[in-house]
C-alpha cells in the first residue's frame, strides 16, 4: 500500500502527524509493538528534520506484509557532509539553540539506531532524501 | 488468549436500542445488532462510560450478594476513603462508620491506609534510572487495560507494583491472622467506586488469584448505610468517632493530582478522564513527549470522586474529601496507622507478575490477510459518508468499514449507501427494511410504532 503525505517547513504544530498515521496502520497489521515503536521514533525524527530544516517535503510510505519503506524527500539546504552529520553529537545548531536542549546532534544517529536500513542522499542547495526500511519479521 | 472478565452487563429487556453506549465507548467495543448492544469483550476496559451514558439504566454492574458477608465469622469491609465523602456534611464520619458496623462488619478499613508506602515506592521508582520512563501508574485498572488493548508499546511503562487495594488487603489478612483469627474465618469485602476495579479484582492483571472474598458496589453500600442512619437504629460507637487515623496525602490520593502530590522528585503529570488519557497516550506513543518521569492517569473525570458508582455530584464529593484531608496530619505514626509496622512484609510482596500487551487493533492474525483487509477497509471507508451517524450500528464509518472486511457487516447497512442503491433500483424498500431490522430490530421500524406523529 502506498501513501503520500506533504510536510510544510516550519509547521511544528503538525510535525509528527505522518508517524502517527503510520503507527495506526502498523498496529492494524499486528506488527510487533517494538517494531512499531522503532519505526515511529525514526519517522518522527525524520519528519521533524524536514519541518525544522527544509522548506517543504513529501513523505512516501510503502507498506507491505514484510516491511515498511519510507522515503522522505525535502526541498531545502541539503547536508554537505553526510558522514559527519551521522556522527553522534555533530550538530550545526548554534550554542543558543543547544542551550534550549535542541541540536544535540542525536537526530540522524537516533534514526539510524531505530531502522534496519537507512539511506541518505543530499544535494547542497537542493534538498535531502532519507530512506528508512524496517522489517516485520527478523 | 484468555478473555477479560467484565463487570458491565446489559439488561436487554430495558434497553431501548438508542446506541448512546456505542457512541461514548473509548475503545469502540460496542456495536448494535438486532436492536441490542453487543460487547466485544476483548476491547472493553470496563471504564463505565456506557453506564453513565445509558438513558434508561439498562447497564448494570455485577456485585457479590451482600448476604455472603455473614458466611464469615470475621467479615471485614474495605472501603475507599471517598466513601464517606458521598454523604452530606451534616452526617458525621462517626455516624457513617457506626452504621457500617451496624450492618454486621467486624472491622472497617480504608483502602488508602497503604498509600504512604505506595508513595515511597513511587519516589524510588522515579529515581531508579533503570526504569523505562515515563512510569505509568498502575492504580486505575481501566487505564491499565486501556494500555494493554490500545497502546501495547507502552505496557513496559506500567509500574509493576501492587495497588493500595492489594497492599491494604495483604496487611489486614496478615494482621488479623497474627492476632490469632483463623484464615478461613476472615472474609474481606471490597467496596468499589468503579466497574473496572471489580473486573480487575475478579481477573487481576499480572496476578493469579483474587485478593478479596467479595466485592460490593459503592452506591449499594451507600444506600444501605444511609438507610441505617436515617432510621437511627445504629449505636454511635464512642471509640469510633472517625475512621482509623490516615495521613493527609492518603486522602488526596484518589483525587486528580493526589497520587503525584508532594512527590518532590522528577517531573510528574496527572491526567483524568479516559478520552483525555487516550489523547495523551497517543502522543506519548508518537514520541512527541519526553522528560516526564511519572504519569498519574485516571479513567474518570475528577478521578475516583467521579467513579461511576459514586452517589452524587463529583465536584461536591471532591470538595468534601479535600475538606476532610485538610483536617488531617501530614504524617501519621505507626502507633496510629498500624499498617506502617508492616512495611517490610508488604515490601516483600510488592511486585506483580508480568502485564502483557493484548492489542486489539489488528485486523487479522495473518499479516498478509491483515494487509488485504486494511487496504479494502480504506477503500470502503472512502465511499462512506464520514457522518458517523451509527445507523449501520457501528461507532464510526471507519469501524463499520473494518466490520465489513471482517464479514461482520453488510455495506448496505449504511443508510447513505441504501439511498444511492435505491436511486438505481438496486435495492427495494423491503430489502432496505430487512437490512435496517438486522441492525435495529423489529420495533423501531414497525409501521404501527408511530402513534403520535400526524403523517397522513
Amino acid at each position: 500500500m502506498n501513501f503520500e503525505y506533504k510536510v510544510e517547513g516550519g509547521d511544528f504544530t503538525n510535525a509528527g502527524s505522518t508517524s502517527s498515521i503510520v503507527k495506526k496502520m502498523m498496529k492494524q497489521l499486528g506488527v510487533h509493538p517494538d517494531i512499531v515503536k522503532r519505526t515511529v521514533v525514526a519517522l518522527y525524527e525524520a519528519e521533524v528534520n524536514i519541518v525544522a530544516h527544509a522548506n517543504r517535503g513529501v513523505i512516501y510510505v510503502d507498506l507491505d506484509e514484510n516491511k515498511v519503506h519510507i522515503k522522505l524527500e525535502d526541498e531545502g539546504k541539503g547536508i554537505p557532509d553526510i558522514d559527519q552529520a551521522m556522527q553522534k553529537g555533530y550538530s550545526t545548531a548554534s550554542p543558543e539553540v543547544r542551550e534550549m536542549g535542541f541540536g544535540a546532534g542525536m537526530g540522524l544517529p537516533n534514526i539510524k539506531s531505530n531502522t534496519d536500513e537507512l539511506k541518505i542522499s543530499s544535494v547542497v542547495g537542493k534538498g535531502t532524501t532519507v530512506e528508512i526500511t524496517n522489517y516485520f519479521n527478523k | 488468549m484468555e478473555s477479560f472478565h467484565h463487570a458491565l452487563n446489559f439488561k436487554y429487556d430495558l434497553c431501548i436500542g438508542c446506541s448512546h453506549c456505542t457512541s461514548v465507548c473509548p475503545t469502540g467495543a460496542i456495536h448494535i445488532e438486532n436492536g441490542s448492544p453487543m460487547l466485544d469483550s476483548n476491547r472493553c476496559v470496563d471504564c463505565g462510560r456506557c453506564y453513565l451514558a445509558c438513558p434508561v439504566n439498562a447497564i448494570y454492574i455485577e456485585q457479590d450478594d451482600f448476604q455472603t458477608i455473614y458466611n464469615y465469622k470475621c467479615p471485614v469491609v474495605l472501603i475507599p476513603s471517598i466513601f464517606s465523602a458521598q454523604f452530606p456534611e451534616k452526617i458525621s464520619q462517626g455516624a457513617v462508620l457506626s452504621a457500617i458496623y451496624h450492618l454486621g462488619f467486624k472491622y472497617v478499613y480504608e483502602v488508602e491506609k497503604s498509600v504512604d508506602l505506595m508513595k515511597e515506592v513511587i519516589k524510588e521508582q522515579i529515581l531508579n534510572s533503570e526504569r523505562e520512563k515515563p512510569i505509568i501508574s498502575s492504580f486505575c485498572p481501566a487505564i491499565v487495560r486501556l494500555i494493554q488493548v490500545k497502546y501495547p508499546s507502552l505496557v513496559p511503562n506500567i509500574l509493576p507494583m501492587r495497588t493500595p487495594l492489594d497492599l491494604t488487603t495483604l496487611y489486614i489478612r496478615k494482621r488479623l491472622t497474627d492476632q490469632g483469627i483463623p484464615a478461613e474465618d476472615i472474609g474481606i469485602f471490597y467496596v468499589t467506586p468503579c466497574a473496572a476495579s471489580i473486573a480487575a479484582v475478579k481477573s487481576p492483571v499480572g496476578e493469579e488469584k483474587m485478593p478479596v472474598e467479595g466485592v460490593i458496589n459503592m452506591n449499594y453500600l451507600y444506600n444501605k448505610v444511609f438507610r441505617v442512619i436515617k432510621e437511627g437504629v445504629y449505636k454511635l460507637r464512642e471509640d469510633e468517632f472517625d475512621f482509623h487515623p490516615i495521613s493527609q496525602n492518603s486522602l488526596y490520593f484518589t483525587l486528580t493530582g493526589g497520587e503525584i502530590k508532594d512527590i518532590d522528585v522528577g517531573r510528574n503529570l496527572a491526567i483524568d478522564e479516559i478520552h483525555n488519557v487516550s489523547e495523551f497516550l497517543e502522543k506519548l506513543e508518537d514520541e512527541d513527549i519526553d522528560n516526564i518521569d511519572y504519569l498519574e492517569l485516571r479513567a474518570c473525570d475528577e478521578s475516583c470522586a467521579g467513579g461511576i458508582l459514586c452517589a452524587g455530584n463529583r465536584f461536591l464529593i471532591e470538595d468534601r474529601q479535600l475538606k476532610r484531608a485538610q483536617g488531617k496530619p501530614k504524617t501519621v505514626t505507626p502507633e496510629e496507622n498500624k499498617l506502617l509496622n508492616y512495611f517490610p512484609y508488604l515490601r516483600e510482596n510488592l511486585k506483580v507478575g508480568k502485564v502483557s500487551p493484548r492489542s486489539m487493533d489488528k485486523l487479522d492474525d495473518n499479516i498478509a490477510v491483515a494487509m488485504r483487509k486494511m487496504k479494502r477497509s480504506f477503500e470502503i471507508n472512502e465511499d462512506l459518508p464520514q457522518v458517523d451517524c451509527r445507523i449501520c450500528g457501528y461507532q464510526t464509518c471507519k469501524a463499520f468499514s473494518e466490520a465489513i472486511v471482517n464479514n461482520e457487516a453488510d455495506v448496505r447497512q449504511c443508510i447513505f449507501v441504501q439511498r444511492i442503491l435505491e436511486q438505481t433500483d438496486k435495492l427495494t424498500t423491503p430489502e432496505a427494511l430487512k437490512l435496517m431490522r438486522k441492525v435495529w430490530g423489529e420495533k423501531k421500524i414497525e409501521k404501527h410504532s408511530i402513534k403520535h406523529l400526524d403523517l397522513e
